[in-house]
């Protein structure tokens, strides 16, 4: 019944930054592992610098990892070439964070739509191409009119719209979102989000969500998946993060999420400290400096993921 | 283009009185350039022993030279060398910066290497460089635009070189890899599109430095051949006099300025008008 | 502290002026965070702008209205005539702290240098106020962070560098545009958490301008929802979040992912936010409204009072008591 469509097997990937005249390694992310089932919308959230954006453009081939695995439908991402990366192109595609740098302010809706057909000769003829890219903006809430207007007549939303468009002609098997709604006003943000839920029935699309924003990742999300300083530190079912966030790092995250609840208002100061530096790694759990549960296991040996409690849930945390 | 684009573009010089004017020099220079035959007076080749050295009257407006030619016919001529010139350098400029420029950007090994070359060129000044190259090919009108444009090659090619290097940042082109596009793809469809309006910018400051560098070289006798009219070759042959005669030192030297001056008020105003922060502004968004 | 009248901000000619921040009203009482939400293009930032005495020049302007700190009319007053005339503690923070740091100099020098306009200290005095500042806006090892430059420092700790500055002049009233929109939320909460700290330490009042419903309901004491260019509802928070009266407020709440978790669909409000000027009669959040009629279209709404401190911008209003 359920069928893994991508699967990500310890994928490293680091980044050569200079910083002051010297040159550090950042380990962006540092042995993550995935799946996601056909069907399904997998969440992963984090802060910035945690390594999801870097995951999402791994799969993409965007960035070359180290080392690891991506494999699609039993298919290896990394070295595919010819045909068969063209499919992986096709499959696998991705919507970006910033609608205002994501379309080519000189090319017309329906030129950047259409453009993963255009490079990898899709259409038969002009009349298909047009016909297709009419269908799927119509799709996506817009007005086939728009195939000829400039991304500066197109307000934010509807320029996401386009975007998530052009990730859908021809129609993937995978949709790569990293931070879709997040440069988007709350009131488009909740109109593009529902968007994409449709979209995933109609086309019966699997999905990766990134995204800082728990309350998005809870909303869209099957399965999330917990990112701190390239690691994977907590996966489960949706609800079962909201309701019964396990790792110390998700249940800070979780409280730090600003819930319109005046109720629960910000008395005074509160003090949770801040992630370590990426060019000075610590050498055992990279919450440890900021954790309640801390114990000398955690500064010595990174944690791994196992099996707590019930939902499939794993967590990385020596102190469970 | 539109109507509307049309608008747009001519909304910088409307908004701007002095950048119109610049425009209006730079449209009579071109008519002149095209009429030249019908809007000269006389035939600026023509001799008149008679009327030697004549002040400015009003059978020759501009005066005579010392050959007794008319002086307002050959500044007119003159803009047609001007034009060839200025079209010749930006071209040149053009044809050996993107290329170079937009390689280098997406190729960074080697376009490190091709880029310190540039640098190099970049470190003579562009007479001294044009001067050099006079001396090696011949004076000639097609070796003065190759040893001129030679010097604006290499500016020229580190603004292609910078600005396709931010294009290749740019989160489109990122989504167009990711969707498997090539190497031809991404400079067709994405880096040259976004390069046309400061390149447009970039051509015409080029435009207006080519005019003062081929004058440069007419008046050292290392352009063109001293019987074509051209505004530097007028100076060169006037210059002895200059107390008797100053008109001739004056009217081709004032086109030269005027024709430069132009061009950059122009150049600015472009520039205004492509720069992102003033572009809302002209176009009446935000 | 802080009292804000009819103010009218506009762009375009004199001839033809569009509104952008058209008729806002809104005091801040000592001690006291207002909230200031919005979305984008709302007049939020113009208005705070404007209160600052920093309307970019050219552009928009004061049209009409009047702006009073502490009793003292400042509406027309550039910043320097304010601190001249004895006006001028008041500060801002913003979005992005990195913009407004000199990315060459010491964190120390640029904090001292605050503290030398403001308190005329100078050298060693200067730097040991420097280090109070930054004890006060709870940096560890402030003694060490002095030498410190803007880029060795995480954006949560640039931010606190910001309000440190801010507070060199003893404001009695800060400004804070969207001071934590560019941070992460574990880092957030913590901004959120000092300000609200100052604020009882200090006595300081605070306007505080955000797009996030969340933070507002954690931080404010009392809330203004701006829509184009417009307060359209104020309250105490409570009540804003209780039974809130304006569809816009309603609406904005309702679209929020954390109040829908596990929803198929998040209510939506339909269309998008109107560019300033193109709504010249009646409501300007008619055309999304649910509950439009016709009279919305054409008149302009009364400001009703609901209650104490209650207002809201709106011929037809929710229900009051309908749980939100």
């Amino acid at each position: 019944m359920t069928t893994t469509i991508l699967r990500v097997s310890d994928l490293k990937t680091s980044f050569n930054v200079k910083r002051s005249g010297r040159k550090y390694r950042v380990n962006a992310v540092d042995g993550v592992s995935l799946s996601l089932v056909a069907g399904e919308v997998l969440g992963i959230v984090g802060e910035s610098g945690c390594g999801k954006t870097t995951v999402g453009r791994s799969i993409v081939r965007l960035v070359q990892p180290d080392s690891g695995a991506i494999e699609f439908k039993d298919t290896d991402v990394l070295s595919a070439r010819g045909q068969t990366l063209r499919e992986m192109r096709l499959n696998l595609r991705m919507v970006f964070q910033d609608p205002y740098a994501s379309l080519n302010p000189r090319r017309s809706i329906g030129d950047s739509v259409a453009e993963a057909g255009d490079i990898n000769k899709v259409f038969t003829s002009r009349a298909e191409r047009a016909a297709r890219i009419a269908e799927t903006l119509t799709a996506v809430g817009l007005e086939p009119s728009f195939a000829t207007r400039y991304p500066h007549e197109l307000s934010g939303g509807q320029r996401q719209r386009a975007g998530i468009a052009r990730a859908i002609l021809p129609a993937p098997a995978v949709i790569i979102a990293d931070e879709p709604v997040s440069a988007l006003d709350v009131s488009v943000q909740a109109q593009v989000l529902n968007l994409m839920m449709d979209l995933r029935e109609q086309l019966g699309l699997s999905m990766l969500f990134i995204s800082h924003d728990i309350g998005v990742i809870g909303q869209i999300s099957d399965r999330v998946a917990v990112m701190y300083m390239g690691r994977v530190v907590e996966m489960s079912g949706a609800r079962s993060i909201l309701d019964r966030a396990a790792h110390p790092y998700t249940r800070a995250l979780m409280a730090a999420v600003p819930r319109p609840d005046p109720s629960q208002r910000i008395a005074g100061a509160i003090e949770t400290g801040e992630p370590p530096s990426q060019f000075n790694r610590p050498a055992g759990c990279a919450y440890a400096a900021r954790c309640p549960l801390v114990s000398e296991r955690c500064r010595a040996e990174v944690p791994q993921l196992r099996p707590i409690g019930a939902d499939d849930k794993v967590v990385a945390c020596h102190n469970l | 283009m539109s109507r509307d684009g049309i608008t747009m573009w001519l909304t910088p010089f409307l908004a701007r009185p002095i950048a119109l004017i610049g425009l209006c020099v730079l449209l009579a220079m071109v008519i002149a350039a095209a009429f030249a035959p019908w809007l000269a007076p006389y035939d600026p080749y023509a001799i008149h022993p008679v009327s030697r050295l004549m002040p400015p009257d009003a059978v020759h407006w501009f005066g005579t030279d010392q050959f007794g030619r008319d002086t307002l016919s050959r500044a007119i001529y003159s803009a047609r060398m001007a034009l060839l010139i200025g079209a010749g350098v930006v071209l040149f400029a053009l044809i050996t910066g993107i290329p170079i420029g937009v390689f280098s950007a997406l190729f960074p090994r080697l376009g490190h290497v091709l880029m310190r070359m540039v640098d190099v060129l970049m470190a003579f000044p562009s007479l001294l460089l044009a001067l050099g190259l006079i001396v090696i090919l011949g004076p000639s009108v097609a070796n003065s635009i190759i040893a001129i444009g030679a010097g604006y090659m290499t500016t020229t090619t580190r603004i292609i070189y910078g600005l396709a290097l931010r294009l290749r940042a740019e989160t489109y082109v990122e989504a167009s890899r990711s969707m498997g596009s090539g190497t031809g793809w991404l400079v067709v469809k994405h880096i040259l599109p976004n390069l046309i309006s400061p390149l447009l910018v970039q051509a015409s400051f080029v435009f207006a430095f080519a005019q003062l560098g081929a004058a440069s070289l007419d008046f050292l006798g290392l352009g063109a051949p001293p019987d074509i009219p051209s505004w530097g070759n007028m100076l060169a042959e006037s210059r002895t006099f200059i107390t008797r005669a100053p008109w001739l030192l004056f009217f081709p030297g004032m086109m030269i300025v005027l024709t430069a001056f132009s061009l950059n008020l122009v150049g600015d105003a472009l520039r205004d008008r492509l720069d992102p922060r003033f572009r809302d502004v002209f176009s009446g968004e935000g | 502290m802080l009292s804000v009248r009819d103010l009218t901000v506009s762009i375009g000619s004199d001839a033809a002026p569009v509104d952008i921040v058209s008729g806002v009203s809104f005091d801040i009482g000592k001690g006291e965070i207002l909230g200031l939400v919005g979305e984008s293009g709302c007049g939020k930032s113009m208005t705070s702008l404007a209160v600052m005495g920093l309307l970019p020049q050219p552009g928009p302007r004061i049209r009409g209205g009047r702006i009073e700190l502490v009793g003292a009319d400042v509406t027309t007053l550039q910043p320097w005539q304010r601190v001249e005339a004895g006006h001028g503690r008041i500060a801002m923070i913003f979005q992005e702290p990195m913009t407004s740091l000199n990315p060459v100099r010491r964190i120390g020098d640029q904090i001292a240098e605050a503290v030398r306009v403001h308190d005329g200290l100078s050298g060693a005095a200067a730097w040991t106020r420097a280090r109070e500042l930054l004890e006060q806006v709870r940096i560890p090892d402030a003694a060490l962070q002095l030498s410190a430059y803007p880029h060795q420092l995480s954006g949560g700790q640039r931010q606190r560098i910001m309000i440190a500055i801010a507070l060199a002049c003893r404001p009695q009233v800060l400004i804070a545009d969207e001071p934590t929109t560019a941070l992460d939320v574990t880092i957030q909460i913590q901004i959120l958490g000092l300000l609200r700290d100052l604020c009882n330490r200090l006595d300081m009042s605070i306007l505080f301008i955000t797009h996030d419903m969340g933070v507002i309901a954690q931080l404010a004491d009392r809330v203004a929802v701006m829509y184009g260019g417009r307060i359209v509802e104020t309250a105490d928070v409570a009540t804003l979040f209780g039974e809130p009266r304006h569809h816009y407020t309603r609406g904005l709440m309702d679209c929020m992912p954390v109040r829908n978790l596990g929803a198929r669909r998040l209510p939506t409000i339909a269309g998008q936010a109107p560019r300033p000027g193109t709504i010249r009669t009646g409501c300007v959040f008619a055309p999304r409204c649910v509950a439009a009629q016709d009279v919305c279209r054409t008149a302009t709404p009364p400001r009703l009072a609901l209650g104490e401190g209650h207002e809201a911008l709106c011929a037809f209003p929710l229900d009051a008591g309908r749980p939100s």
